[in-house]
């Protein structure tokens, strides 16, 4: 469907994505922003205090260049680690490796706690090794706490969106090139870094926004003497009711997401490199040299440390009791316990707000697969109209973006005041959630399917339709099962964003119809043991939903793929 | 091409709905009037009160939870212009911390509930009535038995004795400009220290290893050595009636809960929880009849075991685990409401400058 020649069609592309985001985005915040500044144009602007602003902005981008960094550092390697090397466990790692993008923070501070707590693991065996009375490691409260939480949450990305672009780059080319003499560093920095850049820097731009915009790993790991933009912008408006700063706070975290989203797409001039397709199968070999085997060990070792053990050390605390009653020393029991699983069926308060987990479960797919068909669906009309965008609409592409720049706290009270009728939130599943998961998911999506359209030849569009095929008949014959692995990899994101999303989901969900998330900070929030074990449980819950929903959805095959 | 895994999708959605129970659309009459009632995330009430609430007044309860308390007092202001039809008929959990915005909003209609003579006078700060006491609950430090036991070290008996160096590295505290526990706390030592001095005695906190997280969550189940998750710190911030929730959500049955509160005068902070009728609602009647519900023995006894706070009926009883560990401190530290309205933002600075940068 090349449609450089028909603007009007162009233009018909852009309306659906460009009127949801009018009216689900720019409508709630132009509405929330009205009520919050009209008081203060009529009374001066003398409640700004400049430090207020310039002192969380400062320590907002210096945090996020931080994290960025070391994701990249870790997440490309990663990439290249799965898009062409074949070993045993290389599936299942990368699922894994999916797994701590829908993790709620608070669960995540637990997993960390237990593992480089005072009293966790790291530090446990520390202390047996070399006979030490006081834990070594410190880090929760401190920026590399931050970081690392960052890296983990945000790897997964680079992996997604880096990997899905490398496995269809051809290695031929590489190879080719190395025939004609080139080094190996001469050959990638050629020929496949200049195919790759516009997917690093989506991704890069991706990961600096969510560490830009991050909220609960400061509040939560990072410890009250770091504020962010928008932990500040969440502390002006709940806890001291000054609407005007926080609404001024998350103008200026829109603006500078509109600055840097801007500056990237001006480097990001693609080149249309045509790189010949291959299938993913193809790209994979079993690592031969040294220096192969080395890198592929080495790897598959940092990713186990960094990802596994988290999840694992979460895992294992739900099945695990210890000590149960510290009252009473003589009565110990440490051990397997099914206990947790079992009593998240029942309701032992007898509360209108309880919900078995399989109702739980039941919701939040509801929601998520909601979110998949409507973001998938935004994402490919946007990527399409972006790829066959002239200088017109080439501007209007960060106006996408924004909504990754938008706080939550500020976008959820817009959304409260514009659509607090029904039927936006009535009903057990108000439609409104699944609207505010596709606002966070719609980024993604465009940047991982925008980068594997350009990558289509021209050339097999056009032999297509000199057969006089249809567009639509073009698309389904030639796009679709080039954009098949970029379609499945939203899918998969939006699924998970989706799923594990709190916020939009606490603010709106109807009480009785909560979903994992919500259920988990319900047990999470009173203390005793066995809410605790529930809590985690349900953390397992979600882990497992989240791990069979992106298997299946990696499943999906077009018929005959394989002859490609 | 999605046909292989969108029936198995299918499946699973449907499979899953028939676990739900069946709480939706069992009232009897027709068409019953309805009420909607905003809360905070932390309410709750048992199933079968509420069957019999509704079907004793032939009226339907929605229930909102609208965020933290503050997310939800702001999502009311937000929503109740002039001109707006507000978004319910009743807001639940108005805390005396926040009373004084709620009021300066003009958010409620006044009504003085059916026996709210039985309420002692204490509770009832709105002269008005505009807003009535349901519940209350004290924010203490909790302590862990054992680590006190296993180190033989005594308890302190005021808040000042936490500055003594036999009590180093041992508390850990929520920040009060993001946890409301935490900023109970800072009013506790704002009553019993006085403005000028609560600050001089946080620094001589900080000076002997104070610890402050951001939230209840972090503090209780990260750094507290009490609860489940084990952290470095035997001495938290949290509430009276904690010590219950361990005994009652223990894993196994226990003889005494794992952790108690320091209770003596002047260390703990009480919480008191309002409702009020919302302004501009159509079903005043109902209403009525809600607010009088919150302070029926019914309602004041249900309250204990789903949210850990206490009645303010003095006759409603408590249940059993309740009484066996939790204490409620024979005298609390208060402070004039009007004065923390004024104050409040600025002692959270004061005390963010000198503890947190």
């Amino acid at each position: 469907m090349n449609l450089k020649r028909s603007k009007s069609l162009v233009w018909l592309l852009w309306l659906i994505p460009l009127a949801f985001l009018l009216v689900f985005f720019y409508q709630p915040l132009l509405a929330i922003f009205r009520q919050v500044f009209s008081e203060r144009f009529s009374q001066g602007w003398q409640f700004i205090s400049w430090p207020q602003i310039t002192k969380p902005l400062g320590f907002t981008l210096w945090q996020a260049l931080l994290s960025t960094f070391f994701t990249l550092l870790i997440g490309l390697p990663a990439a290249y680690l799965f898009a062409r090397f074949d070993f045993p466990g290389r599936k299942t790692l990368r699922s894994i490796s999916l797994l701590p993008f829908i993790l709620p923070t608070v669960v995540v501070a637990t997993a960390f706690n237990s593992l480089i707590g005072p009293k966790g693991w790291l530090n446990l065996i520390l202390m047996n090794l070399f006979n030490l009375n006081n834990p070594p490691v410190n880090l929760l409260n401190s920026i590399p706490a931050i970081v690392l939480a960052h890296v983990f949450f945000n790897t997964s990305i680079v992996i997604r969106m880096v990997g899905n672009s490398l496995s269809r780059l051809n290695p031929h080319y590489d190879e080719a090139a190395r025939v004609l003499n080139a080094s190996p560093w001469q050959a990638f920095r050629e020929v496949s870094l200049p195919l790759l850049l516009p997917s690093i820097l989506g991704a890069s731009l991706l990961v600096f926004l969510f560490d830009f915009t991050s909220f609960g790993v400061v509040l939560m790991l990072g410890g009250p003497q770091f504020a962010t933009l928008e932990v500040e912008i969440y502390n002006q408006a709940m806890n001291r009711f000054n609407l005007p700063m926080a609404g001024l706070l998350s103008v200026v975290q829109l603006a500078f997401t509109l600055l840097i989203t801007t500056i990237q797409n001006r480097l990001n001039k693609p080149r249309f490199g045509k790189a010949a397709l291959s299938s993913e199968t193809k790209t994979l070999k079993k690592p031969k040299t040294k220096w192969q085997r080395f890198f592929v060990v080495f790897m598959v070792i940092i990713l186990i440390i960094l990802f596994v053990s988290p999840i694992l050390s979460l895992v294992s605390r739900s099945l695990v009791t210890f000590e149960a009653a510290r009252g009473e020393r003589g009565n110990v029991e440490t051990g397997f316990t099914l206990r947790y699983y079992t009593e998240l069926f029942k309701n032992t308060s007898g509360s209108i707000f309880y919900a078995n987990p399989l109702a739980a479960i039941r919701n939040s797919l509801v929601y998520s697969l909601l979110t998949m068909l409507i973001a998938t669906t935004l994402g490919l009309l946007t990527a399409y109209a972006l790829y066959n965008s002239n200088k017109a609409n080439r501007w209007l592409e960060p106006l996408f973006m924004l909504p990754l720049g938008a706080s939550p706290v500020i976008l959820g009270l817009g959304f409260l005041i514009s659509f607090n009728q029904p039927p936006w939130t009535s009903g057990p599943y108000p439609i409104l959630i699944p609207i505010a998961h596709s606002l966070i998911a719609l980024p993604f999506v465009v940047r991982t399917i925008l980068p594997a359209l350009q990558s289509i030849p021209n050339s097999l569009r056009e032999a297509a339709s000199v057969m006089s095929a249809k567009p639509f008949r073009v698309f389904l014959e030639v796009d679709l099962p080039i954009l098949l692995r970029a379609i499945i990899v939203s899918l998969a994101f939006s699924f998970t964003i989706s799923l594990g999303e709190f916020g939009a989901s606490s603010f709106l969900a109807n009480a009785r119809t909560p979903t994992i998330p919500v259920t988990i900070f319900r047990y999470l929030s009173h203390p005793g043991a066995l809410n605790y074990g529930q809590a985690l449980a349900m953390s397992t819950l979600l882990l497992i939903t989240s791990a069979l929903g992106s298997l299946l959805i990696e499943k999906i095959r077009l018929p005959g793929e394989e002859l490609f | 091409m999605f046909k292989k895994v969108f029936p198995i999708l299918f499946v699973l959605i449907f499979g899953l709905s028939a676990c739900q129970p069946a709480t939706q659309n069992q009232g009897s009459s027709e068409n019953p009037r309805e009420l909607t009632i905003m809360t905070h995330d932390s309410f709750s009430i048992s199933a079968e009160l509420v069957s019999k609430y509704e079907a004793d007044h032939q009226v339907k309860l929605t229930f909102i939870q609208g965020g933290d308390a503050g997310s939800a007092l702001n999502r009311l202001v937000l929503t109740s212009g002039e001109n707006n039809m507000p978004e319910a008929d009743v807001f639940y959990g108005l805390d005396n911390t926040f009373l004084s915005r709620g009021l300066e909003q003009d958010l409620f209609e006044p009504y003085q509930a059916e026996n709210s003579d039985a309420i002692p006078e204490n509770f009832k700060l709105d002269p008005e009535n505009r807003v009535t006491p349901i519940d209350f609950g004290d924010v203490c430090i909790n302590y862990d038995k054992a680590w006190f036991a296993d180190n033989n070290l005594e308890l302190p008996t005021s808040l000042k004795d936490l500055a003594n160096p036999m009590y180093r590295n041992l508390l850990v505290v929520e920040n009060p400009a993001t946890s409301s526990p935490g900023l109970s706390f800072l009013m506790a030592t704002i009553a019993e220290f006085g403005e000028n001095g609560y600050l001089d005695f946080w620094q001589s906190l900080n000076d002997n290893g104070l610890t402050v997280v951001s939230d209840w969550e972090t503090a209780y189940y990260t750094n507290f050595s009490g609860s489940s998750g084990k952290g470095p710190q035997p001495m938290v911030v949290s509430y009276a009636s904690s010590p219950a929730a361990e005994l009652i959500y223990a894993e196994t049955e226990l003889s005494e809960s794992p952790t108690g509160s320091l209770v003596a005068p002047g260390m703990c902070w009480r919480q008191i929880e309002f409702a009020g009728i919302l302004k501009n609602t159509a079903n005043r009647d109902l209403a009525e009849d809600f607010i009088d519900f919150l302070l029926s023995r019914d309602f004041q006894e249900d309250m204990p075991m789903q949210m850990f706070v206490y009645p303010v009926l003095p006759e409603a009883t408590l249940p059993e685990g309740f009484v066996r560990a939790s204490q409620i401190p024979e005298s609390v530290a208060t402070l004039d409401s009007a004065l923390i309205a004024e104050r409040r933002d600025l002692w959270v600075n004061d005390w963010t400058n000198l503890i947190l940068k």
